[in-house]
Order: C-alpha cells, then structure tokens, then sequence
C-alpha cells in the first residue's frame, strides 16, 4: 500500500514505549542467537555484523549520534530535514539515483529520524550489499545540497508536519505535552521541528548539521542478515575506509542540558477537532546509564507490564472491561533514551465519562498498586512475555538491527542486552511498588488533556485550522 | 538495455531456485474437510498458526453492518468455558499472542507461540476454545458494541476516515463491498447475541476453513494440532457467491474539514484474486504509484513539485475487484492543484503506459525484491494463508515471479485501459477548501 519514505519516528513514548517493555533480550542458547561481531575502522567507524542465515537476505543500517536532541532553538527539525535532504544525490549518485539504483537492486530503503539518532536503511538480497555500502558511505561525505531542492523538499517536510502532528489530535497533545513538561531540555522540542522554524529554515541550516554530525567517528554501521561477519568487515573497509574522520563532540562530552527538577504538577489543554477528549499523565522518571547497577529503569519496565502488558493487565482489566470508565487506557516507560525518561498514563474516556473522571479512576489504580503493590503471579507473566517477545522479535531482520542500533546510539551497548534481561528478570514486586511510590507523584506530573472541538466550528486563530502562522 | 533485460533473466533464475527450496508447501485435509497449508521451519523456537474463515464484511447486509466483525471480536472475550480475563491471562502467561484479520473476504484468527510444549500446548488450547465454543456473552456484546460505536463516533471526525469511507461507498454502491467493515452506528445497535451466533453457525465452517502452519513442528504434530482445532467447529462447507462489482458512478465529492490538509483518494474497481490481468496491472501500478520513491506520481507530486509527503496507487485483490485506489495529502490551499497533476499522470499513463527502461525497473524491483517478502515465519504465513483462503495453486509464488517477468509494455498499457476508465473513477476530497 502507500509508502511513506522519509519516515520518521515522531511519537515515541506510549505505544512505542510498550514495545520496549518486550524488546529486551533474553539469552535463551547460545549461538544462532548470540552472535553479534564487533569491529572499529580506523576512521572511528563500528560496525556490529548479526548473522541471520534464515533467508538470503540482508539490512543494512546505519546510525548517526545526531537527533532532535542536539539541535538549537531556532532550528527544530533541522536533524529530519537534514535525513530528507540525504536523498538527493551526490556527484557520483545524482538527485534520486539513490532510490533507483536500491530499487532496480529488488531493495527497500527508508531512514528515520529519532530524537537521539538519524538512520538510513537498505534491505536487500544478500548479494547487493556492496551496492547498498557504496551508496551510504558515499553520501555520508559527498552530499550537495542545493537550495532549488532544498526549496522543494522543506515543503514536503511542512506537509508531513500537518499530516503527522497538526491533524492530529493525540499527536498533537504529546507535542504540547513535552512541551510543558520540559523546561530545559530539548525532549521539549518535537523531532519534526517547529512550524515556524521549519518556514525560516535555509539550506544553509541543513549543510552545517551534515559537516557537524555526518562522519565515521559518530556512526555505528549494523547489518544483519545472511552474511559473513569478515566479509562484511572487508566491504565496510573498502566503501567506508576512505572517509576522514571530523573532530566533534563525543556523546559523553555533549552537555547534558539536565531538566531542573519539577516541583509541583502541570495541566495544560489541548483544543482540537475531534469527538472523545484524551488523557495522557506524564511522570519524569529516570533512564538506564549503567545496565549493571541501575535497577529503577528495570523496575519502571515490569510496573509498565504490569499495568498495559497484555489484555489482562490492570487498565484494561479494571478501567475498560470492568469499570467501563475507558474506552481504553494504557501505560508507557522507555528505559533506553540519552536524556530522561517519562512514565506514561494515557487513555480514551467512555462515552460520557470526562477526561477528570479517567484521571481519577488511573489515580485510584496507581494508589491500589502503591499500597498493595503487585502479584508475583502478575509478575511472573510479564516475565514470560519478556521471554516469548525477544524470541518473536528474532523473526525479524529488521528488528534485531533497530535493537543493537538503538542501545549503541543511545550511548549503550548491544553487549548490554543480556545484563538487561538478566536484570529484569530479577526485578521484585517490592521494586515495582518503590519505583511507583518514588516516581508516579504529583510534583514531577504533567497532565495533557484533549478538549474536543465539533467540526462545524473553526478553530480559533486562523482559517484552516492546526498551529499554524 | 541487453544487459539490464539479461539482469532480469538471471534474478529470475537464482530466485526460482531459491523459491522451491524454501517454501515446501505441505497440504492435506482434517477428517473435518478443512485444508491444512504446512511449513515446517526449525530454525527459531516459534509456532505460528492462523485459522481464516469465509466471514469476512461482504456477509453483513446493511442492516447488519458490523455484525461479522463484531462476531470476530468476540471470539476470545469468552470461549469454551473461559472468561475473557481467563483467556487472557493463559495466553499472557505463555507470552502466546493472539490476533485477528479482518477485510471483505476473510475473518481470520492467528496464534503465535514459543514452539516449547508447555507453552504451546496451553496457547493450542486457547486457540481451540476461541475458534470452536465461543461464547458470545451478552454483557461483553453490550460492552463491546459500545466500544465500537464509540470508536466509530471518533473516527467519523478524522479527515483520513472520511475520506475512505466515502470513497468506499462511492466505489461499491449497494455491493457489500461498500459497507464499512466496523459497521454503522444504526445497525450495531439493532444487532443481537442471536445474529453473531448465526453468523458463527453458517460461516465458521470446517469445510470451508483454511489453517495454515509455519515452524518449530514436525508433520506429525501439525496434522494433530490441524485435527484438534477442527473437529469442533461446525461442520458443513458453502459456496460462496458474491455479486459482481458493476462500475461506480462517476464522481467528485468535496467535503468540508477544518484540517489544515485535505485528504485526496481517488477509485476505480481493481483486481480479483484470479484475475487475467493480475500480473500487468501490478507491474503497470509498480511503475504508476506503487514504487515507492520511484515511481511516477512520486515524481511528479513530491519529488518536483513538493505538492505532498505521501502519494501512492494501489490495487488490493480480493476475491471480487478489489479497490485501485490513488491517494495523497496536501494543504488544502492547494488540493485542486495537486487533484489535476494526479489526473494528468494517471491519464498520461493509461494512454502511453510505461516506457520499456520502467518496465524493466519495475520487474527488477519486484522479482529481485521477492526474498524480502519471504523473509520471516510471520510474512510466510500471511502468504500461506492467502493462497489457502483464495484456493491458489502451491506453486504460486514461483508462478507469481515468473508471471512478472513475461510482462510487456503493451500488456501493461491495454490492461490499464481495459480496466481503469479514468473517466468513471469516483473521487473525494476531505478538507476542500470550504465552497458551500
């Protein structure tokens, strides 16, 4: 059906953030599945090869340590922009070879833009992975942006903008969300960028973030598939070998623009066409730095599980099927983030049921788990859904790139994922219930709530509707 | 142009190699009459089962419209004396996930579960239950028929749902195709436990199900899973026979929405599952809009005119015409713009069809492409199931990449006018620019 290249991940957090609840890796057997070969260029380039050998196939990915979260004011949305504008060729590949030659190739490519990391990806037959290497690595320094291109493709980006974030409403409640509940840092700031910075955004904004991010020694290359760990080292030596390393800033040393700490609850109201309002509670809470001591992140996991897991978890379970207070209700952690974490409370009121009623009804829900803590049978089945998962997850290529290349971006490492597991396996209810009293308070809270607006009416402020100036 | 066609012939080669030896298909029947589509695949600890009946949107009526998606809902919200929270919690204890899929056609049930016995054998028992002793209890009928309704009420505010919904209706008129498949608000609330159980009793029949098995399972013990979890449903077999799809009545409608984009969908009646034209109208539509980046209408709406970020052409084959559909966003200011370049490049290509260089790509792409389509369990079983539920031959997916690569450009060109008359296609514009 319709492709949408140039995606980007712009809601990350609820839904996503659940799928992270899953997406750690349990060591089950040793070989097929724990295999990933590291290498490092000298150039400062990684690269971590996974052997799948199911299908003759491969993905190549690969990740840049710039995101959102590195931008400035005046310039949001410059690192996705930047991620449209790597489509449009280089003196060897001019303006939309890219996509042909990948295409002609039988291949699949897309990139996407994260608030951590910039990656762009190549899926093919195992037999075309020179190809994809010679065009990435060739773009990774020989880009011309032109502002003629330019001019077109900040318009396309203007489009995605309305498409993903202003028509929107729930989208556009989480922008206004961590707008709030960010003072400081650039979590505040969505990925796509701003409108207005996105009108006032020259080519000249786009070619400083490539000079400044775009190199060897801030990239991590990842290719899994139906490979040989050597060759593949041999191929990233022959396309990527050549390229100059840039001085810049390692991720230890970039500031860390730490959120000042909260210090009593924010509300904030979203207007929007729509019929039923929406909930969402945002609580600051912590993520992993060091995947051997830190337990909070873990804990924070298993009380996401425990509450949204599966369909018989606590929300669904009490505020859907039994109170009928929601039409549905979920909850949210993302352990793994450069910056700090949220924990999540979000959801639909029933039919004449207000977005105060559901507030209530999570706030009653999260009272019982703090005094009564949880089961271990609860427990214990969100632990055997962390196992079923990463088994599943292994069915895909895809997946198990997007794994290794999320943690090393994040300034982990793919190494990690067995102490994680390990860790969360370990976790207590008693932790679950001490992450919940410590975290889940009214002082570090932000609640969004989407006031719904009849269609027939317009909005106020401008013609058209959405945020627009 | 010799090197690039020979490039299509070796693809061509090393894939129907590669085809035959990856996906040995096995079939057999249940003592029930139900056909079992088989993959054994060891190399990861997983089981995938998906078990589709004939009970698709096209059974409702519109004054039942909803009632088979309702009754596909309700299938494990209370099985074989277990409660929805019961159901629930024995899968989750496993990590065993369950889901649904629904279109036109098909109401389908799939499982996937670690392969290890424990875990399996308590997933396997779940999925009996949900497919063979629903429940169909009223206060979760009631519950859910609320959810939906209200479900319905949101989206009905949402441009992109409009925008389809309309279309739909355009496209189909008084053919079932053109029901929404979550139903109306006025006949979900007329309907009764009694029209799901109907439902249930004269289309979840064994003889006309298909189950189809990809993984970590020898032969032997997918022919017991296969019998278990057919000996209960109820038995019988039908015919099914759907009208035929007559050609819609032309035309634009334009539709008022305070978003900032109008949603633009255009329509024609497209492909049938064993249609003579399948292979160059996919080819022809590859070309036309469904080659992601490179194809024509992304050329021309986004790539040199940056009119959208998203635009396609697709055909989706069911077992009538199934929709060829064109779709894209833009600011509303320039919707009427972008609605004539689309039709430009539409007609442009129906009257000329594609160059011999993009027949070529197109056939590159989709031939040299197809291992990704083969790549997981999961994307295996979906085509398991599909050739089940159509009644394709086994051979299909080597067919299917040989077929592509016999396809001309003159093939592509009559085929396109043959069956997509621009001038009959129904087309609607959620979020015009406001006019009335």
């Amino acid at each position: 059906m319709s492709l949408n290249h140039r995606a980007s991940i712009l809601s990350l957090g609820l839904k996503i953030a659940l799928a992270a609840v899953t997406s750690i890796v349990i060591p089950l057997s040793s070989g097929a599945l724990a295999n990933p070969h590291e290498y490092k260029l000298s150039n400062g380039l990684r690269l971590i090869v996974k052997e799948d050998h199911r299908s003759p196939v491969v993905i190549s990915q690969i990740w840049y340590k710039a995101g959102s979260i590195d931008e400035l004011n005046g310039a949001t949305g410059v690192a996705h922009v930047l991620e449209h504008m790597m489509f449009k060729g280089t003196e060897k590949v001019p303006g939309g070879e890219f996509s042909k030659r990948i295409a002609a190739a039988g291949g699949r490519e897309n990139a996407f833009t994260g608030r951590d990391y910039t990656a762009y990806f190549q899926q093919l037959h195992k037999s075309r992975l020179p190809l994809a290497m010679e065009l990435e690595s060739d773009r990774m320094r020989n880009l011309i942006l032109t502002k003629g291109e330019f001019t077109k493709e900040i318009q396309v980006v203007m489009e995605e903008r309305r498409l993903r974030t202003d028509d929107k409403p729930h989208a556009l409640v989480h922008e206004k969300m961590m707008a709030a509940a960010y003072q400081a840092h650039p979590y505040q700031r969505p990925i796509i960028g701003w409108m207005n910075d996105l009108e006032n955004m020259r080519v000249l904004d786009a070619k400083e973030w490539y000079d400044r991010w775009y190199a060897p020694n801030n990239a991590i290359l990842v290719v899994v598939g139906d490979v040989k760990p050597r060759e593949v080292f041999a191929l990233a030596q022959k396309y990527y070998g050549g390229i100059m390393p840039r001085p810049l800033v390692p991720l230890a040393l970039r500031k860390p623009q730490t959120e000042p700490v909260q210090v009593g609850i924010k509300r904030l109201t979203v207007k929007a066409p729509a019929k039923l309002p929406y909930l969402t509670m945002g609580y600051h809470a912590p993520t992993l730095r060091n995947a051997s001591t830190d337990w909070e992140p873990y804990a924070l996991e298993m009380l996401a599980g425990v509450l949204d897991g599966n369909e018989s978890a606590r929300l669904n379970k009490e505020l859907v099927r039994e109170r009928r207070i929601a039409n549905s209700a979920g909850a949210g952690y993302d352990s793994t983030a450069r910056g700090p974490g949220m924990f999540y409370l979000y959801g639909t009121p029933s039919e004449g049921k207000t977005a105060s009623e559901l507030e209530a009804a999570f706030r009653v829900e999260m009272d019982k788990l703090m005094l009564d803590g949880v089961t271990e049978e609860e427990l214990a089945r969100v632990k055997a859904q962390v196992v079923a998962n990463h088994v599943f997850r292994l069915d895909s290529m895809f997946y198990q790139a997007m794994q290794i290349g999320q943690l090393e971006s994040v300034g982990l490492s793919y190494r990690d994922l067995e102490v994680m597991v390990k860790k969360l396996q370990a976790v207590t209810a008693e932790q679950v219930r001490e992450v919940a009293k410590k975290y889940v308070k009214d002082d570090s809270l932000t609640v969004a709530v989407l006031d719904p607006q009849p269609l027939e009416q317009k909005l106020p402020s401008t013609g058209s509707g959405g945020l627009r100036h | 142009m010799q090197v690039t066609r020979l490039l299509v012939v070796l693809l061509l080669s090393i894939y129907s190699q590669l085809a035959l030896a990856t996906l040995p298909i096995q079939l057999w029947q249940t003592s029930a009459g139900t056909w079992v589509y088989f993959v054994e695949s060891r190399g990861l600890p997983i089981l995938d089962i998906s078990v589709d009946f004939d009970a698709g949107s096209s059974t409702d009526t519109p004054e039942t419209s909803g009632r088979a998606s309702l009754t596909l809902q309700l299938l494990n919200l209370g099985a074989g004396g277990l409660s929805e929270d019961q159901i629930a919690k024995s899968l989750a204890d496993v990590g065993a996930e369950l889901g649904g899929r629904f279109d036109q056609d098909r109401a389908g049930v799939s499982l996937r579960t670690l392969s290890s016995a424990r875990e399996r054998n308590q997933a396997l028992d779940i999925l009996g239950r949900v497919i063979q002793h629903p429940e169909f209890r009223e206060e979760v009928l009631e519950r859910e028929r609320t959810r939906v309704i209200t479900g319905l009420k949101e989206v009905d505010t949402k441009p992109d749902h409009i925008a389809s919904h309309t279309l739909k209706k355009m496209l189909y008129g008084s053919h079932p195709y053109g029901l929404r498949s979550s139903g109306e608000i006025t006949s979900l609330e007329l309907l009764q436990r009694k029209d799901l159980l109907d439902l249930y009793q004269s289309r979840y029949l064994a003889g006309s199900a298909v189950i189809s098995i990809m993984g970590d399972v020898s032969r032997a013990e997918a022919a017991a899973i296969a019998e278990a979890l057919t000996k209960g449903l109820p038995q019988g077999k039908l015919s099914v026979t759907l009208p035929a799809v007559l050609p819609p009545a032309a035309e634009t409608r334009r539709i008022a929405h305070p978003a900032s984009q109008s949603h633009i969908l255009l329509a024609y009646p497209g492909l049938r599952r064993d249609d003579p034209d399948f292979f160059p109208l996919v080819v022809g539509n590859y070309v036309l809009g469904g080659g992601g980046f490179v194809s024509r209408l992304m050329q021309e709406i986004r790539q040199n005119r940056g009119l959208a970020y998203s635009v396609y052409s697709s055909f989706s084959p069911l077992r009538q015409e199934g929709p060829f559909e064109i779709g894209l966003q833009t600011k509303k200011e320039q919707s009427e713009e972008s609605l004539r370049i689309t039709q430009q490049v539409l007609a442009k290509f129906i009257a000329g069809g594609p160059t011999q260089k993009e027949l070529i790509a197109a056939k590159q792409n989709i031939i040299g492409g197809f291992p990704l389509r083969l790549d997981s369990n999961k994307k295996i079983i979906d085509h398991l199931a599909m050739i089940g539920f159509y009644n394709l031959p086994l051979t299909y997916l080597d067919d299917y990449v040989k077929a592509i690569g016999k396809v001309t450009t003159l093939q592509v060109k009559k085929a396109f006018q043959r069956r997509i008359k621009q001038d009959g296609m129904v087309t609607v514009v959620v979020g015009a620019v406001e006019k009335k």
